[in-house]
């Protein structure tokens, strides 16, 4: 069944239920072109999510597919990867499903680093429930729960992912398939928990909110491509570049022609300077930030399990207890 | 019980006032002060041990008893002298202090008896007992020996603690008794109650055997001592071999549920694996992605982390998933009596969940029979696919008693529905759903099989695809389908037997969980018949053509009625509720009473 499978083959016979515009669509495609760019088997992988309009997407794709409860998709797929670790495992999640409810579960699964590639959908917005401001939403974010405007401070999910112990964090935007393709296949490829953050428009309750920089027209000038060991360059004809500012512990954007020497070079095992690329506001940084391998959670558990979970005595070897007596 | 030490170590006072505690708590006692011979032996040598035994208990009692329960033992060469005299099982209280190399050679111990394995049939307590002791008095100017001196008084507020006495009635007698020399008074009562607060501290609870069956009483076999948390860990390994697939054992830590996540631990020879998840939900969620992996999936906790776990349940209905849930019910509400005993969680697991959400839910009246409930927990999960629950007594944890040791290979293998054979023209989606006529237990499908791709989840299904459904006839059926599912749990179950007495009469007593010691016990001494359940939902399917044949059904509790409603509600009897929630179990005599108080009440 496995010769070469296309997009087409990840693609189930569900009617899909998003929005017509939703930036969910964008993903599927891409997502399932991925799946064949990798040669992943729909028998050994499986998508598990929690709950909300991203967490419908294990429905939409040919492969096996678990849709839980609200923010619990990490915890799933742990015992899902314990219980078998030759599955690929994708975990699909929102920004409320993942960081609100489910924050939790997010936060040990990194730092364990459970080998699950995690999709976290962010259109910094309630959408299933239509519209409630989520703990990604800007402050001031009006919205049917916060009429005059959000008052918490948001949650940066590389922050947190980093916070946290993760040992991979890209973004990527919902509708640019060659970004977020080649995140995709880095992330599949990576071995231990792998945190992604998709841009993503909810055309009905927080539309454009990322118009900023997702704009076709501006993306020259707001996105940052990253690529390991290659200079932080952007803009028309990467004509600007990223330099450390040693004054004021940031970033600046310098004139590459002007200071070639002070453009930085990427390098995505350097925690600090993914730090300071998250919090980077114009441009955005998007691809892989920071990759850092270390033994995957399943394998360290495996590899101190004297057996590797098989059964090599019997119950019975072990029943008797240190002190037994017989009754005539 | 037996208290141990050297002449000065102040064990006959500490003896009588304990038995002084006894009898305020309405239990009667004999005693038996075992003074060394010589007048001053020698401290630490096996000769000069001075030892109280006292023999306590809830009905009338003739002797000091043969074998003692608990002993506490001031230093080794009294551990020396009282081991050989306990029964499998017993409490020990030791006080480290005492353990030193030169102690040890005196007692004619050429290892340390805490290391080793000569200890491992009992509870052993252990506690810096002098150290903490001196720190308790250190304020009231005492020297060394006076300090020492006041030791008896914090070993015993441990021992009413740990037996949930009043520490009043000792505190009044101090009084009484050192009124001409306040510091000393003053210096034993402050030891008093900080051995009282360590054992809350460090959440110590004795248990005690409920039931001292007689040698000549048990059946002939190969015996060994066993806690419930032993097991209930020994029998989650049995189901896992008898259903030859590994276990995962997700949970996180709880009083008193984590004996057996300990346990469990040790069993890794036997294909378990343990996880111990960032919190009760994620333990369940990550035992249910187990479950969907193939493996065994179970999960522990008592009574709060258990409502965390509610909504995860539910998906695992809602899946059809086996996995197995242990409940290791202790006092509430709230963070309530974490070391204390209840039943009161069986409400909450046959009721307790949102919407229509039916599993089934099993009770062991036992240590041992933690063991077999496990097992049969497990069968239950797989044969249905569905999520169980098993209600343990949470003292059970830790409560040893003597077991006869089952036969595993006369354990018959523990079977799901076979995953089909994939013929051309099937439809992988449709296999996933095709239940056991009988069982209506699905086929374990798991990532990994080729050809039998599908979705699942938390959304309604459609019965037959097990496609997304909004189709009000639909969630009609499922809802049916799974109370169906449940109730066919009944036609696998033996019918209810009677425990004890006749099949019909005057009255029944009708028990689960551990109040089967006691219960027996009354019924043994009363003529009532008794009736034990251990498959709590649903019931054994003769249950109420049986209890219909007594005039009266008196059901004791550790709760405030919990079962009685259940069987209002499932046989539509009348039931005598007779409830205790002290955290404490019954005594013989009050069930025993109470039974003689119906029987009054029905021939007037
Ligand atoms: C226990 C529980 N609480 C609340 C909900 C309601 N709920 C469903 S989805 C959701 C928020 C989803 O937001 P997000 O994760 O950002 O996903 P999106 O819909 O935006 O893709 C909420 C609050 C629920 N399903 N379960
Ligand atoms: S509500 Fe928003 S996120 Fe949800 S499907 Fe519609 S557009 Fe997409
Ligand atoms: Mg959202």
């Amino acid at each position: 069944m496995n010769e070469q499978l296309t997009a087409r083959d990840f693609a189930t016979s569900q009617e899909v239920r998003w929005c017509p515009g939703c930036g969910d669509y964008a993903i599927l495609k891409t997502v399932t072109r991925a799946l064949a760019d990798v040669g992943a088997k729909p028998e050994s992988t499986v998508f598990v999510s929690g709950i909300g309009c991203a967490s419908r997407f294990p429905y939409y794709v040919e492969t096996y597919g678990f849709h839980t409860i609200h923010g619990r998709a990490p915890a799933v797929a742990t015992g899902l990867k314990l219980a078998n670790p030759e599955l690929d495992v994708w975990v699909v999640t929102g920004d409320g499903d993942g960081l609100s409810i489910g924050g939790n579960h997010l936060l040990h699964t990194l730092r364990r680093n459970v080998g699950l590639k995690i999709l976290l959908f962010n259109n910094e917005i309630y959408g299933l429930t239509k519209g409630q401001y989520s703990p990604t939403s800007r402050t001031g974010t009006v919205s049917p729960s916060s009429p005059a405007g959000s008052v918490d401070t948001p949650v940066s999910p590389g922050q947190f992912a980093l916070g946290a112990g993760a040992r991979f964090f890209a973004r990527a935007i919902d509708t640019d398939k060659v970004g977020l393709g080649n995140v995709l296949r880095q992330a599949h490829a990576f071995d231990g928990a792998s945190f992604t953050e998709i841009f993503q428009n909810c055309i009905v309750y927080n539309e454009d909110v990322f118009a900023a920089f997702t704009d076709r027209k501006n993306a020259a000038d707001s996105q940052l491509h990253l690529k390991h060991g290659e200079p932080m360059l952007f803009g028309e004809n990467n004509g600007k570049g990223i330099r450390f500012n040693p004054q004021t512990y940031a970033f600046d954007v310098v004139d590459a022609a002007e200071s070639p020497g002070d453009v930085l070079v990427h390098d995505e095992k350097n925690a600090v300077l993914a730090r300071l690329l998250i919090d980077l506001q114009l441009p955005v940084a998007l691809g892989i930030i920071y990759r850092q391998p270390a033994e995957a959670f399943e394998s360290a558990f495996y590899a101190h399990h004297p057996t590797r979970m098989r059964r090599t005595k019997s119950v019975a070897d072990f029943i008797r207890g240190p002190n037994s007596w017989t009754v005539e | 019980m037996r208290l141990a030490g050297d002449s000065g170590d102040g064990i006959q006072l500490m003896g009588s006032q304990f038995a002084v505690s006894t009898a305020l708590s309405g239990r009667d006692f004999a005693t038996f002060p075992d003074y060394p011979a010589e007048i001053r032996a020698p401290a630490g040598t096996t000769f000069g041990v001075s030892a109280y035994q006292i023999n306590l208990g809830g009905e009338p009692i003739t002797t000091a008893g043969d074998a003692p329960d608990v002993l506490v033992a001031f230093n080794p060469a009294a551990l020396k002298v009282s081991l050989p005299l306990l029964h499998p099982g017993a409490v020990i209280v030791l006080n480290n202090d005492s353990f030193t190399a030169r102690n040890l050679t005196k007692a004619g111990y050429d290892d340390d008896p805490r290391d080793g394995n000569t200890l491992d049939q009992f509870q052993v307590v252990t506690a810096d007992i002098s150290h903490l002791n001196f720190e308790a008095v250190r304020s009231f100017g005492l020297s060394k020996s006076e300090s020492g001196r006041c030791k008896n008084f914090w070993t015993l507020g441990l021992l009413l603690w740990m037996f949930d006495r009043q520490l009043e009635p000792v505190e009044a007698w101090i009084r009484r008794r050192l009124a001409g020399k306040p510091t000393m008074r003053d210096a034993n009562i402050a030891a008093l109650h900080a051995g009282h607060a360590f054992g809350e501290t460090a959440e110590l609870s004795a248990s005690l055997p409920q039931v001292s069956v007689e040698t000549a009483q048990m059946a002939p076999g190969e015996y060994r001592s066993v806690t419930g948390a032993e097991a209930l860990a020994l029998g989650i390994a049995a189901a896992g071999e008898l259903a030859e697939r590994p276990v995962l054992f997700c949970s996180y830590p709880i009083t008193p549920s984590s004996p057996l996540l300990h346990r469990l631990t040790r069993l890794q020879e036997l294909g378990v694996g343990t996880f111990q998840a960032e919190d009760e939900i994620a333990a369940i969620c990550a035992a249910i992605g187990a479950s969907y992996g193939g493996m065994i999936g179970v999960t522990s906790s008592s009574g709060p982390g258990i409502a965390l776990k509610t909504e995860a349940m539910g998906l695992a209905v809602s899946a059809e998933l086996p996995l197995l849930i242990v409940n290791w019910q202790r006092g509430g509400p709230s963070t309530g009596l974490p070391t204390k005993t209840e039943q009161s969680d069986l409400y909450q697991a046959v009721y307790g969940r949102n919407a229509d959400t039916p599993m089934p839910v099993l009770a062991a009246g036992s240590s041992g029979e933690c063991f077999d409930m496990a097992v049969e927990g497990i069968r239950v999960a797989m044969r249905h696919m569905t999520p169980v629950i098993l209600l343990v007594d949470g003292y059970l944890s830790n409560a040893s008693e003597p077991w006869l040791i089952p036969v595993i290979e006369s354990l018959a293998p523990i079977e799901s529905r076979p995953v089909p054979e994939l013929t051309g023209d099937s439809n992988p989606e449709m296999l996933a759903y095709q239940r056991d006529p009988a069982s209506l237990g699905r086929p374990w499908i798991t990532p990994g099989m080729p050809g039998l791709v599908h979705r699942t989840g938390g959304l309604e299904k459609d019965y037959v695809s097990g496609h997304i459904s909004y189709d009000p006839d639909n969630h009609q059926r499922m809802t049916e389908f799974r109370q169906a599912k449940v109730d066919a749990v009944a036609g696998f179950i033996p019918d209810q037997a009677i425990e004890l007495g006749d099949d019909s009469g005057d009255i029944v007593v009708v028990g689960w969980g551990s109040t089967y010691g006691p219960i027996y016990q009354a019924a043994r001494r009363t003529g009532a018949s008794f009736v034990h359940l251990r498959h709590i939902h649903p019931l054994p399917p003769n249950l109420g053509e049986l209890l219909a044949r007594y005039d009266k059904v008196l059901v004791p509790e550790m709760n405030n009625g919990q079962l009685a409603t259940l069987l209002r509600d499932k046989l539509g009897i009348q039931p005598i509720s007779f409830c205790k929630v002290s955290g404490q179990p019954f005594l013989i005599s009050e069930l025993a009473g109470r039974i003689e108080t119906e029987r009054k009440g029905s021939a007037s």
